[in-house]
């Protein structure tokens, strides 16, 4: 597949760019992540190559950082910060609307690759919460219908409400 | 021609609200009603309530309009373009005479909001780059001493004094040392270090070279957290700056000492914040948790001495240097010397950054600062100090805030943090989260945190639906002390704070009748 080469040669890109660093192996995940969306399982073994590391190592490393992922992610990342200053602003029944909305739950992507939601823990916008971040950009004071504007200003076709 | 000077933040909050948008749109209109713009992005003044708060400049002075709706651009310049803009309706008038603004006393936060961020112009004609200036003339025993006099301490959480452990790693031999700057600001409720780093890069910049000469460091990592892209990317350009202009890298201002600097992303891991977790991160391994000894300022960053120091412990030190130890010293009470930035979140009305000497009352900064509530129900319970600090009732409201008085109540001040719950919260379910919380982030090193946590999530849902509930409650303390005393570090040693002060001063809302409904707190 022409795809897996293109992706191959982004990896080692990223890869060639860092290796010789100390500490590099977060940096090349973040760069196979910003740029692929997630990392794929031959990026593993081609970083467990150049880093002289068992794919086990690159493996465990990954699971336990919340922000790396090893399945494609929707066109928009959608996470909802579950921490206690946005609780104390509603967060909690806006995640409720939200999992209803996109009818999908936390590390799940919607049918139609639309969308991906995950959970956060703050996003440093305590003082305006409940915050969301959707790809780069934070949103705060997030009400129900300020979310549901987001989305349909992101869809084509509006998502129905089941 | 009409001139006009303007500012429009671009921050995190600030953008959160519009801010972009309002900018684009004062620009776009700017042409149609032939007025000559001159639009900078500042930081933000963090009076977030404020938020987007458009600044003018007038004579000498600002003024301010907040808080900014793209739909009130066109009003806005028509009122600049006619002299009527004190008739705006949304006019706060001159904006360092706002009360909020005024009762603070800034020294971190001095040129947050004032400045170009990452203008070194306007940083070295706001004091910038003085206290380097003074540490590149004395030796590092030097720099040390000031740092020690000002009885600065660690504002990370921990508060340990920041010149003691410099002198450890000014002491310790190595060809090799490391200066680490933790901006992992995990803490729910803080917001400081953001603001640092997004409002004024230049003044952690120049604390992290100072800590550089000090120790005989020459690179220096920030670990910045990945819920942080505009702090990456404010970072990024003023470290690119920086070098060009000559205080970072080779030869700083032709001294001949190198300090390089580089910003490394965290990815999602609460506990990456403990420093020994960070340090594991740094080098490309999972965050577990070291056992300590040794200390990381003896080794660290792949096993050299290691300063590791939160953002605002750094951000402190130029002013140190610049005007001496003794008069940040002369700043706080007791042995909380100098200022600390609270951080006003959760249900305020008013919330922002509040930089205050130690000894202020919890109460006046929520009362006369905050204001109340941003739902105008009464205050129920203050979580001070991030995901692991007490939640406080009415009783303990008028506590200074210093970290001997905090420790002594079984609280802590930790980074600043103060989150604001009215009375609908159920305090039940709060207990319930942070132990939720600590098995979400648990590095899985040592059982008391990774099992005792998921056991306390168990046993916190059968007192809410009312089994057994006060043998639940007695086993639930049982377990709050093997998680205290057994744990490695504070991830599970202070998860118990938050439970225990949920459950003794919020009884009534673990008893069956109320725990589902959010019953009234009693104390
Ligand atoms: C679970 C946990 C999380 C922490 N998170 C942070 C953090 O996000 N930022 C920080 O500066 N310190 C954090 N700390 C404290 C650090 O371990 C360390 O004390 C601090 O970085 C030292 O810098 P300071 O002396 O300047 O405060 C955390 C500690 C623990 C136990
Ligand atoms: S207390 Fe928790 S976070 Fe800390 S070392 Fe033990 S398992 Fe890891
Ligand atoms: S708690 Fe949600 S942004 Fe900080």
């Amino acid at each position: 597949m022409t795809g897996m080469t293109e992706d191959s040669s982004i990896i080692t890109t990223v890869i060639k760019s860092w290796h010789d660093r100390p500490g590099a192996l977060l940096p090349i995940l973040h760069g196979i992540q910003d740029k692929l969306g997630y990392i794929p399982s031959e990026a593993i073994d081609l970083i467990a190559s150049a880093l002289r590391q068992t794919k086990a190592e690159i493996h465990g490393v990954i699971s336990f950082y919340h922000h790396f992922r090893t399945t494609p992610p929707g066109n928009h990342q959608v996470q909802v910060c579950r921490a206690e200053a946005c609780q104390a602003r509603g967060s909690r029944s806006l995640e409720a609307h939200i999992k209803k909305k996109l009818s999908v739950d936390y590390h799940q992507t919607t049918m139609d690759k639309e969308f991906s939601l995950d959970a956060v823990y703050c996003l440093g916008n305590c003082a305006c919460g409940p915050n969301i971040r959707i790809s780069n950009e934070i949103h705060g004071r997030v009400s129900n219908e300020r979310f549901d504007e987001l989305v349909d200003a992101m869809t084509t076709r509006p998502l129905e409400l089941q | 021609m009409n001139h006009f000077k303007l500012f429009v933040p671009k921050d995190t909050t600030s953008c959160s609200l519009g801010a972009d948008q309002i900018a684009d749109s004062i620009l776009e209109k700017a042409e149609q009603y032939d007025l000559n713009i001159e639009l900078t992005r500042n930081g933000s003044r963090g009076l977030f309530w404020l938020e987007p708060l458009v600044e003018v400049e007038i004579g000498q002075k600002r003024m301010a309009f907040g808080s900014v709706a793209t739909a009130d651009v066109e009003s806005l310049l028509t009122d600049l373009k006619t002299g009527e803009f004190a008739q705006h309706p949304l006019f706060l008038g001159e904006t360092e005479e706002i009360p909020y603004l005024k009762k603070q006393q800034r020294i971190t936060f001095s040129r947050a909001g004032i400045t170009d961020p990452l203008s070194i112009d306007d940083y070295q004609n706001h004091d910038g780059f003085k206290g380097l200036e003074k540490a590149l003339s004395v030796s590092s025993q030097e720099i040390v001493n000031e740092v020690k006099e000002s009885g600065l301490r660690g504002r990370g959480g921990a508060a340990f004094p920041t010149g003691i452990k410099w002198q450890t790693v000014l002491d310790a031999p190595s060809d090799q040392k490391y200066i680490v700057c933790n901006a992992d600001e995990g803490d729910s409720g803080t917001f400081a270090d953001r603001m640092v780093m997004e409002a004024d890069p230049y003044m952690l910049i120049e604390g992290m070279a100072i800590a550089g000469l000090a120790v005989g460091a020459d690179q220096g990592y920030i670990y910045l957290r990945s819920e942080y892209p505009m702090a990456q990317q404010v970072l990024d350009e003023a470290i690119n700056n920086a070098i060009k202009a000559g205080f970072l890298g080779e030869n700083i201002l032709n001294s001949g000492k190198t300090f390089h600097l580089e910003v490394r992303l965290g990815a999602g891991a609460y506990i990456c914040g403990e420093e020994t977790s960070l340090l594991e991160s740094l080098e490309g391994k999972r965050g577990l948790v070291r056992a300590k000894p040794p200390l990381p300022a003896l080794e660290g960053l792949f096993g050299q001495p290691t300063i590791v120091n939160n953002v605002l412990s750094l951000a402190a030190v130029p002013f140190i240097l610049a005007e001496g130890g003794k008069a940040y010293g002369e700043y706080g009470i007791n042995r909380s010397k100098g200022t600390l930035p609270f951080q006003l979140a959760g249900n305020i009305h008013q919330g922002g950054l509040i930089e205050l000497p130690f000894g202020y009352t919890l109460r006046q900064l929520v009362e006369e600062f905050g204001q109340g509530t941003a739902s105008g129900r009464p205050v129920k319970a203050i979580q001070v100090g991030g995901p692991l600090g007490a939640y406080l009732p009415e009783s303990q409201w008028d506590l200074p805030l210093d970290y001997e008085a905090f420790s002594a109540e079984g609280a802590v001040l930790g980074h600043g943090g103060i989150v604001v719950f009215d009375d609908s919260v159920d305090m039940s379910e709060q207990a319930r989260f942070s132990m939720e919380f600590c098995t979400e982030e648990s590095c899985g090193k040592c059982t008391p945190c990774r099992i005792g946590s998921t056991r306390g999530v168990e046993v916190i849902d059968r007192i809410r639906s009312g089994e057994n509930s006060e043998a639940n409650i007695e086993l639930l303390h049982d377990l709050c002390d093997t998680m205290e005393f057994g744990s490695l570090c504070a991830m599970g040693g202070m998860t118990p704070f938050p439970v225990r002060s949920a459950v003794s001063h919020f009884a009534s809302d673990f008893t069956p009748a109320t725990s589902q409904t959010g019953g009234q707190g009693n104390d």
